[in-house]
């Protein structure tokens, strides 16, 4: 029997008819590496990856998630289980550390510098005013707090659409650590360059439905990867 | 005339006052004119009728059930009033009709339970009027903050509820930041009383010839049970409307003002 996939998406439409933001979706995203939802603005990508953890639900259509209708989990298990970073880093009041305390309330120092260093952050950011970080550490300790949940899945929105360069690097790196470790992602993006330097599996929208999808050698090509 | 009697030349010499908003509205051309005169005629048709109605029903041989039917109106045009302010919320309506309800209930309890007044049509009326009316504002105040905030701070709330947060917790910051904003100024009002104003019901048993600290006892007593009455509808709101705005699984529904991006 085949493995299941780490989310499938059978005719899934979202939005109202005339301004359907995903119209008729079938796709199937494995469930190991690192998949690259690619498409222009308005392709549906956003749409398609709040679908993955129920931050919205399908007007019509099923969303599994390994094998199991989305809509059938309990919503505050799945998103324990599967964790999400979004476009532009959101921290909480409070220190980093009370930030983490936000996803595992018994969060204490010792874990939460664990949880940091994945995200590649030291210790002394533990103590540091949330409010007052950059971009690129900002949305570290966001990912850091994503993964104090212990998430099976990463779900990540564009999540290097506000940072420079040097921060988008350490980012992409450190989600590769997270791949390399078993942990599945999903990583949505408009840039092409970023499709072609992350990607182990693509799926590419268009105007709410795929317009291609498989492993990245093949719908990529070899030779620019 | 008795010291506290205007009469209707009185009423008439306080338009002047009227007059003169008249003239800072022309001056100014803040083309409020019309505002201020149909505000101005409807108060006084609404009060005139109200005085009437009020006499009759503090009658004490009028049956106290006219009392009682009275207060049941203040409370579900308060309802209506919340609802119309924020049609965002879905059963708006009920939610405020618990919310003055439970002011109502609460605020009668105290006072006619431990004796503060008499059961009668003379205060019934009056003190559900002060007691709803204040209530009402602020319901009004944290409706209209909850909608707003959550709509703009819909990344934070998503965030919460991505980590896994139930609904009410996700949107616990929002609340309780919506709840100072509309018990502050009845807070502040009554650390002031006295010092920045003197309120309205104290003023009107002086002007009426009370002894002032005889005044000062009913509004003190009156003071007290609309700060307890702010709190209770403002958290009964709020508490009502935060629900309504999160489905069952625990998603943030489509609000007005919402800043949220699409891919």
């Amino acid at each position: 029997m085949s493995e299941a996939a780490l989310f499938q998406f059978d005719s899934v439409s979202v939005g109202p008819p005339g301004a359907r933001r995903l119209d008729g979706l079938d796709a199937a995203l494995p469930d190991h590496g690192l998949t690259v939802v690619a498409g222009h603005s308005g392709a549906g990508k956003s749409t398609l990856l709040r679908l993955c953890n129920r931050l919205e639900v399908p007007s019509a259509g099923v969303v599994r998630h390994r094998g199991s209708d989305v809509a059938q989990r309990d919503p505050l298990e799945l998103r324990g289980e599967v964790a999400m970073v979004f476009q532009r880093p959101v921290t909480f009041a409070g220190t980093v550390h009370d930030n983490l305390r936000e996803a595992d309330r018994d969060c204490d120092a010792v874990r939460g510098a664990e949880l940091l260093e994945r995200a590649g952050l030291d210790a002394s950011f533990l103590e540091r005013d949330a409010g007052e970080l950059s971009g690129g550490e900002a949305q570290r300790a966001c990912l850091a707090r994503a993964l104090a949940t212990d998430p099976r899945v990463m779900l990540m929105d564009e999540p290097t659409s506000s940072l420079d360069g040097k921060a988008t690097a350490v980012l992409e790196r450190l989600v590769r650590q997270l791949v390399a470790g078993g942990t599945p992602v999903v990583w949505v993006t408009h840039s092409e360059e970023q499709l072609r330097r992350l990607a182990d599996h693509v799926l590419l929208l268009a105007d709410g439905r795929a317009d291609r999808s498989g492993a990245a050698k093949e719908v990529l090509g070899d030779g620019e990867r | 005339m008795e010291s506290g009697d205007v009469g209707y030349l009185g009423l008439a010499a306080s338009l002047v006052l009227v007059a003169v908003a008249l003239t800072i509205s022309r001056r100014l051309r803040l083309r409020l004119e019309r505002d201020l005169v149909v505000s101005v005629v409807r108060g006084l048709v609404q009060l005139l009728v109200v005085g009437a109605a009020l006499a009759i029903v503090i009658d004490p041989d009028t049956s106290l059930v006219w009392s009682w039917l009275w207060v049941a109106g203040i409370v579900v045009f308060a309802a209506a009033t919340v609802k119309r302010r924020a049609p965002a919320v879905p059963g708006l309506f009920w939610i405020g009709l618990a919310a003055n309800g439970a002011t109502a209930v609460v605020g009668f309890a105290v006072t006619f339970g431990l004796g503060i007044f008499p059961v009668e049509g003379r205060t019934l009326v009056p003190i559900a009027g002060m007691l709803v009316g204040n209530a009402m504002k602020s319901g009004i105040v944290v409706v209209e903050r909850l909608v707003e905030a959550l709509a703009d701070g819909r990344p934070e709330v998503e965030a919460r509820l991505a980590l896994g947060q139930p609904w009410s917790a996700a949107s616990r910051p929002i609340v309780r930041s919506a709840l100072r904003v509309a018990l502050s100024p009845q807070i502040e009002n009554t650390k002031a009383l006295g010092i920045v104003f003197l309120p309205g019901a104290m003023t009107g048993l002086v002007l009426a010839g009370v002894d002032p600290v005889d005044a000062v006892l009913v509004q003190l007593a009156l003071m007290y049970l609309i700060l307890g009455g702010v709190a209770t509808t403002t958290a009964v709101t709020a508490l009502g409307t935060v629900r309504r705005l999160f489905t069952a699984d625990h998603r943030l529904v489509s609000l007005p003002r919402s800043t949220r991006d699409t891919g």
